[in-house]
C-alpha cells in the first residue's frame, strides 16, 4: 500500500528525520495560510498523488510569493496529474504539500527494500540524487552502493559508514548519516514497509541532511497489525475497477485490450492473458476469482469486466479443483442471468466433474461458447472480440 | 521412488481443527494419505477425524512420529506454526497459508538455515507424489503416478500441467508447488537437483512467472547439473511492468523478472520452453518417446 509524501514526511518525523518545514493543504486558503505561517520568502506547492515523476508532469510549483502559492493551489486542487508513471488520465490531487524552500548543496539517493535473492533488507545510496534511479542502475550501476542487512543483527554502524564514505560525505556528515540509515531502518521494521525512498536526500547549505521527498510502501499483508497505516489507505488514488473488485477480495487490474478474463488462481489468470495475445487478441484485464469461487464471486466479476467499455469479448477459464466444476458452472449461468450481456462468452472448464458442467452451460439456453481444450478456447474468444 | 513424500511419510496438519485444516485433512486421508494426527493448541488431548488432536508439534512428533506437516494457520500465525514445526524437527514443512508478511519470512527463512528442514511455501497448493501422499490443496483425482517431475510457482497452472502429463499418459513423479512470494521454502534449484537424482522422475516440468530471477538461476543450474529433460513455461508474458499480478512476488519492478527475459536465459540452457500453457503436456511426450 502507498502513502502519500506528506504521509510518509510525518512517519519520519515521528522517527527523527530531518525534513522540510511544510504542511498538507486541502483548500486554496489553506495552502495561502500555511505558506504564510510558514513563513520565508519562496515556498513549493507538492500535489500528493501516488505516482512519481510528479515534477515533470507539472504537480510540483516553486512559488516565489502568497499569489503565486494561491494560483498554484487553485491551479493543482481538484485537478488530476499526468505524470510518466500514471496513465493519460492521471491521478486527482486532493492533497497539496506547502513546504518551504530548501537551499541544496548536494543531492543523494536513498532506497531501502525487501532483496528477494539475498532475502534480506537491502540499502542503496548514490551520489546521484533527484535523478531517476532506474536510470543511474541503468547506466552508471557503479554509482550504486549497496549493504544487505542480517535479520538477527540488524544493521550495523559499519554499512552506514561505508555508505557514508562512499558517497563522500564528511565530519559530522557521516555520524548524522549513520543517524539518518538507523532510523530509517527502525522505522522499516517497525513499520512492516516493503519500500523506502529518500531521493533527494538533501545536504543543505549549511552541511546538514534532509529527506527533501519520501516515498513509503507498507506491505499490505501486514496491516492487520498496524490499524493507523491502514487508514491511510487512499481509494481515490486507485483505478476504479481494481477499488471496486479489491472490495469483493478479486484479484484485477486493468489492461488496455478488448478481451476480459476471468480465471481462478493468479499463474492460470497470466497465462490466459498470454494465451490470448498468442492468438492475435489482446486482454482487457487480469482477473483472478482465487480457489473458493462462488457464484456471488462469479457475478461480481461479470460486473467489473463489463464495467469497461472496451471489453468485446469475455473468456471464463476455471480449473476445477476442490471446486467442482458443476458448481462453477451453475455459479456462471446464474451471474448471466443478472448481468445481462449481449457480448459473446467462452467458457474453458476443466478438472472436477467437467461434464456435468458443461451439461449445465448446454442446458442454460444462454449463449455461451463452452470448451474444455485451452487452445480452442483462446480461438473462440479472439474471433468473437474480432467480429463484434 | 518419488521425491520429498512417499506411502511411508508421516503427516500432522497444524490448524488441524480449523475449517480448512479439517476439510484437508479429510481430503487427504480419503486420497490415502498416512495423516497420524493435527495439532491445534488448547485441544490436545482431543480425537478430530478419528485422529489425536496435540497442543504442540513437538508432542505430535514424541507421539506418532510425524515426519511432515501441512500449515493451515492463518498468516498472522503462521511464521510461528512453521518455526514451531522446524523446531520439533519436522523435515518436510508444506505452508498452505498466504498473506503471511514480508519481513516474518525473511526472519523465518533465516532461522531455518540451523534446521534440517524443507519448507514448501508459503501460499502454495503443496506437494503430492501421486497414489501415495497428499499435503496440500491440489485436486488428487487428476494425478496420475508416472515419470514426471513438476515444479511451479503456480497453483492451478500446476493443475494445467498435471492433467496435460496425465492425459499424455506419462503421469508424475512428485510435484512441488512452490509458492507465489517473493520469499519462499524450496526454489527451483532445491527442486530440480532432487528430480535429477531421482530414479523415477524421467523428465521434468518447470512452470514459473515474472518477478525475481529465479527462473535464471535455475537456467544456470540445468545447464551445469541437470541432464534430463526440461519443459519450461513461464506466465506473463503480456504483464505490464510495476502492476503485481495477484502474487506478491509476480510483479516486474525496475525492468528487471520478465517473462522474455526468462525464456531466453531458459532456451540458452537447452530447456524446451513452450510459449502456450497448453503444450507442456504435448512437448513433454515428444522429448520422451514412449
Amino acid at each position: 500500500m502507498n502513502l502519500h509524501e506528506y504521509q510518509s514526511k510525518k512517519l519520519f518525523s515521528d522517527y527523527g528525520i530531518a525534513i522540510p518545514a511544510g504542511r498538507a493543504a486541502r483548500t486554496v486558503d489553506e495552502a495561502v495560510s500555511y505558506a504564510q505561517a510558514l513563513g520565508g520568502e519562496r515556498w513549493v506547492v507538492k500535489a500528493q498523488v501516488h505516482a512519481g515523476g510528479r515534477g515533470k508532469g507539472g504537480g510540483v510549483r516553486l512559488c516565489d510569493d502568497l499569489a503565486a502559492v494561491e494560483v498554484a493551489a487553485d491551479n493543482l486542487l481538484g485537478s488530476r496529474l499526468v505524470t510518466p508513471q500514471t496513465d493519460e488520465k492521471g491521478l486527482p490531487i486532493n492533497v497539496l504539500l506547502i513546504e518551504q524552500v530548501s537551499a541544496i548543496a548536494r543531492e543523494l539517493y536513498l532506497g531501502m527494500l525487501v532483496d528477494r535473492n539475498s532475502e534480506r533488507l537491502v540499502l542503496m545510496a548514490s551520489s546521484e540524487g533527484g535523478m531517476d534511479i532506474e536510470e543511474v542502475a541503468a547506466t552508471q550501476a557503479d554509482k550504486i552502493l549497496s549493504v544487505h542487512v542480517d535479520p538477527a543483527a540488524g544493521l550495523q554502524a559499519y554499512q552506514c559508514r561505508q555508505l557514508a564514505f562512499g558517497l563522500q560525505l564528511e565530519g559530522e556528515q557521516i555520524r548524522s548519516f549513520t543517524r539518518l540509515l538507523m532510523a530509517l531502518y527502525r522505522m522499516f521494521v517497525d513499520q512492516d514497509a516493503s519500500l523506502v525512498e529518500i531521493n533527494p536526500l538533501i545536504v543543505t547549505d549549511t552541511g546538514a541532511l534532509m529527506a527533501l521527498d519520501a516515498k513509503i510502501n507498507i506491505d499490505a499483508n501486514a496491516l492487520y497489525r498496524h490499524a493507523d497505516l491502514a487508514e491511510l489507505y487512499d481509494e481515490s488514488q486507485q483505478d476504479e475497477k481494481e477499488h471496486m473488485a479489491a472490495q469483493h477480495d478479486l484479484n484485477y487490474v486493468t489492461l488496455d485490450g478488448s478481451i476480459g478474463c476471468m480465471v481462478n488462481g493468479a499463474g492460470l489468470a497470466m497465462a490466459t492473458m498470454d494465451l490470448i495475445k498468442l492468438h492475435g487478441g489482446e486482454p482487457a484485464n487480469f482477473l483472478d476469482v482465487g480457489g473458493g469461487t462462488t457464484a456471488e464471486r462469479v457475478a461480481e466479476a461479470f460486473k467489473i469486466i463489463l464495467s469497461d467499455s472496451n471489453v468485446r469479448a469475455i473468456l471464463v477459464n476455471i480449473f476445477g479443483g476442490i471446486v467442482r466444476c458443476d458448481l462453477i458452472a451453475e455459479g456462471i449461468v446464474s451471474a448471466l442471468q443478472q448481468v445481462e450481456t449481449r457480448l459473446p462468452v467462452v467458457v474453458r472448464l476443466q478438472g472436477t466433474n467437467v461434464d456435468r458442467g458443461r451439461a449445465i452451460l448446454e442446458n442454460s439456453g444462454l449463449d455461451i461458447v463452452s470448451s474444455s481444450d485451452l487452445t480452442e478456447a483462446a480461438r473462440s474468444v479472439v474471433a468473437a472480440a474480432q467480429s463484434v | 521412488m518419488s521425491i520429498l513424500i512417499d506411502n511411508n511419510t508421516r503427516v500432522i496438519c497444524q490448524g488441524f481443527t480449523g475449517k480448512q485444516g479439517t476439510f484437508h485433512s479429510e481430503q487427504a486421508i480419503a486420497y490415502g494419505t498416512r495423516m497420524v494426527g493435527g495439532v491445534t493448541p488448547g485441544k490436545g488431548g482431543q480425537r478430530h477425524l478419528d485422529l489425536p488432536v496435540f497442543n504442540t508439534v513437538h508432542d505430535a512428533v514424541n507421539a506418532t512420529g510425524a515426519n511432515a506437516t501441512m500449515i493451515y494457520v492463518p498468516a498472522p500465525f503462521a511464521m510461528d506454526a512453521i518455526l514451531e514445526a522446524a523446531d520439533a524437527g519436522i523435515n518436510v514443512i508444506a505452508c498452505i497459508t498466504e498473506g503471511i508478511p514480508v519481513l516474518d519470512m525473511i526472519k523465518v527463512k533465516a532461522a531455518l538455515a540451523h534446521y534440517d528442514a524443507h519448507l514448501i511455501g508459503p501460499n502454495c497448493p503443496g506437494l503430492i507424489t501421486p497414489d501415495a501422499c497428499k499435503i496440500g490443496i491440489m485436486p488428487g483425482n487428476i494425478h496420475q503416478a508416472g515419470s514426471i517431475g513438476i515444479v511451479s510457482r503456480s497453483g492451478t497452472l500446476t493443475y494445467e500441467a498435471v492433467h496435460q502429463t496425465s492425459m499424455a499418459g506419462l503421469g508424475q513423479s512428485t510435484c512441488v508447488g512452490i509458492g507465489g512470494d517473493p520469499i519462499h521454502g524450496m526454489d527451483f534449484i532445491d527442486c530440480l537437483e532432487l528430480f535429477e537424482a531421482d530414479a523415477q522422475t524421467e523428465g521434468i516440468v518447470m512452470v514459473g512467472e515474472i518477478g525475481g530471477t529465479d527462473e535464471e538461476a535455475a537456467a544456470e543450474y540445468i545447464k551445469a547439473h541437470v541432464s534430463k529433460p526440461v519443459v519450461a513455461y513461464i506466465a506473463g508474458v503480456t504483464a505490464p511492468p510495476g502492476k503485481r499480478m495477484g502474487h506478491a512476488g509476480a510483479i516486474i519492478a525496475g525492468g528487471k523478472g520478465t517473462a522474455e527475459e526468462k525464456f531466453a536465459a531458459l532456451e540458452a540452457a537447452g530447456v524446451a520452453t513452450v510459449r502456450s500453457p497448453a503444450e507442456i503436456g504435448r512437448r513433454m511426450a515428444e522429448l520422451l518417446p514412449v
